[in-house]
């Protein structure tokens, strides 16, 4: 009991706060907070789509996050290395994001992913997995097992400082692309032609079929813009931390409690989940750090408890 | 007798031969029969149509208990390390099974993932109790008081893992054949229709959970005894994937078949490790590719005849 009474006394809580812990340390964990739910919500907001257009759940989607991240590290150091305009590692970022996609999204639908439907959820997970094995590999071959760090971009943005309280502006570019991201899919499944053909084959494969909607490029549609979402992520994670191998499975399993604490599919609750998981690692890192790495599952196993399908997932009948 | 019976007694024999003819396999094969318990039990679970991720989690249970017992307990006795890792498994797997056989298909998958992850993840910042990433010693066990030195136990313990491969292979055999057995498999046909009939699917899969985490814990304590040294990475991610592998491989229709497939890739393994180490993953995972896309009943398939209601199919 004592104990308890003088951890709050030097580090109240937050419902009890004098207003310098408020400011002084709460915001900037916020923001980092926020920082960090942006780019898990890139990787948890593409696997969400492609399990709701495909129903596979892709368990290469990690490597996708973290090739993301390898090529857009190894394209800015290239740029900095030949001595172009610093600024040139911005579009970099995007560029590597949509190479990866273009790259890999068509390919591998076409090629393993088509294969799977129809197949035992066993199947799928068995096939996509082997891709996963195969793609970390390729990745140390090609990017070798040196941590790689390009932070020219992050460097370039600078800090500002609001009320006495400095932050890293990137971060802020962050949190404002995963909103845009957000909104930009709202519009696209809502008010587009090709995003309501999707919104279709989400709510009747068959019938989709029978009305003549190509379903078949609408799989192969959702799994690039997946694909691209989590090169994205991890293109946009790299001016922050250094890219290694062994990302993929920690993105994989972290994009995957994501998705199912804000319910498989829902693009909203992948959202929100980000948030929460994020706030729990950040909190984590900051009260009890051996946990930091635990935390997002302990709020996966609590919110999965009680509501098995997520936040926002509705509950299905099973199947016969 | 049937013919695959006679296969499968000759094989046994080739493998208890094996060592007295070619030494350095004894050590392979050891680790074989160990990684192969631990594929049987992924194969049960496969048989159900669920699909763990995170089998190495009992696979590092196993092993960090004969460890322990070994390093801070003063226990050096193989058999009470076999038994309490056995122990441990299952009450580890009771627990976690208890909420993870809620779920089905990909959250079954997912969840043993995540929580193999979290397994690993502490065993590796703890370094107080399991030593942190640089794990724990395991000292040479005792055989019933008698303390032969390493190359004497070696081989007593292969003799040891083999006898125990084939008496619980025939353990887990019966328990295939056994209505509860019959079950697990119905899980995968018609789970709805299992319930109908009065069997409460959850109490069959958590059954099924807990033999196929016992099965890992033996293996990894085999494991532990054998190379003397435990780490974290007896939970990693890969490591239940290899399982997985394995199980896929050898063929989940019979018990012989992770068992088959264990000592297939070990083999591979204990070759390939002088050429292509760091492609190793990646020759899996075609590996794995390649015999669902052209193998689905494995490696075992190939010497049993086919089953007419497709449970030895994924």
């Amino acid at each position: 009991m004592r104990g308890w009474v003088s951890w709050r006394k030097d580090r109240c809580w937050i419902t009890n706060c004098s207003g310098f812990f408020m400011t002084q340390t709460l915001i900037p964990l916020l923001v980092d907070a926020l920082a960090n739910a942006a780019l898990i919500f890139f990787v948890a907001v593409g696997l969400t789509l492609v399990f709701s257009v495909l129903r596979i759940l892709n368990v290469a989607h990690g490597s996708f996050y973290s090739i993301g991240a390898y090529v857009a590290a190894s394209l800015g150091l290239w740029i900095v290395s030949i001595g172009a305009p610093p600024w040139l590692t911005f579009p970099a970022l995007l560029l590597s994001a949509a190479l990866v996609a273009a790259l890999f999204g068509p390919l591998i639908e076409h090629t393993l992913i088509r294969w799977t439907y129809g197949k035992s959820e066993a199947v799928q997970i068995l096939v996509t997995f082997g891709l996963f094995l195969i793609l970390e590999d390729l990745q140390r071959l090609l990017f070798g097992v040196q941590s790689i760090y390009s932070d020219t971009p992050m460097s370039l943005l600078g800090v500002s400082e609001i009320g006495g309280i400095i932050y890293l502006n990137y971060q802020l570019v962050l949190v404002g692309l995963a909103v845009m991201v957000l909104v930009g899919l709202r519009v696209f499944v809502r008010h587009t032609r090709t995003g309501r053909l999707l919104t279709a084959v989400v709510a009747d494969r068959e019938v989709s079929l029978a009305m003549g909607i190509d379903t078949n490029r609408m799989f192969m549609i959702a799994f690039t813009l997946g694909v691209f979402l989590a090169a994205l992520g991890g293109a946009m994670a790299t001016p922050t931390t250094g890219v290694a191998p062994g990302l993929g499975a920690d993105t994989m399993v972290l994009a995957f409690a994501v998705a199912a604490i804000g319910g498989l599919g829902q693009v909203e609750g992948a959202a929100l989940a980000a948030i929460i998981v994020a706030l729990a690692k950040v909190l984590a890192i900051y009260f009890m750090p051996a946990l930091d790495a635990v935390a997002p599952y302990i709020v996966m196993v609590v919110v999965l408890s009680i509501r098995p399908h997520g936040l926002f997932g509705t509950a299905q009948t099973r199947r016969i | 007798m049937r013919l695959v019976h006679i296969i499968i007694a000759v094989g046994v024999l080739l493998v208890a031969l094996v060592p007295l003819a070619l030494p350095f396999l004894e050590f392979v094969l050891t680790i074989a029969i160990a990684k192969g318990f631990a594929a049987l039990g992924v194969a049960l679970l496969l048989r159900a149509g669920m699909i763990s991720i995170g089998h190495a989690m009992f696979y590092a249970v196993g092993a960090y208990t004969a460890a322990f017992l070994g390093t801070k307990l003063g226990v050096t006795d193989l058999a009470a390390m076999l038994l309490l890792a056995l122990l441990m498994s299952a009450l580890t797997g009771l627990i976690l099974g208890a909420f993870l056989v809620r779920y089905r298909a990909i959250f079954f998958a997912m969840l043993n993932l995540a929580i193999s992850m979290v397994v690993f993840a502490l065993a590796s910042k703890f370094y107080g109790i399991t030593g942190g990433s640089d794990g724990l010693r395991v000292p040479i066990p005792t055989i019933f008081g008698w303390a032969p030195d390493k190359p004497v136990f070696d081989t007593v313990l292969f003799y040891v893992a083999l006898t125990l491969a084939v008496s619980i292979g025939y353990l887990v055999y019966r328990y295939l054949k056994s209505p509860l057995g019959h079950a697990l498999a119905s899980i995968h046909t018609n789970e709805v229709r299992l319930e109908y009939l009065g069997v409460s699917a959850w109490a069959v899969l958590l059954a099924a959970y807990v033999i196929s985490a016992s099965l890992a814990g033996i293996g990894g304590a085999i494991a532990a005894v054998s190379i003397g040294h435990v780490l974290p990475e007896y939970a990693f991610w890969t490591e239940s994937g290899h399982f997985v592998l394995t199980a896929v491989l050898g063929g989940i229709g019979g018990v012989v078949g992770p068992f088959i497939g264990s000592i297939f890739l070990e083999s591979v393994h204990s070759v390939a490790v002088n050429y292509a180490a760091e492609y190793w993953n990646m020759i899996m995972g075609a590996a794995l590719l390649i015999v669902i896309f052209f193998l689905p009943r494995g490696l075992y398939g190939l010497i049993e005849r086919r089953k007419p209601n497709g449970e030895d199919k994924l």
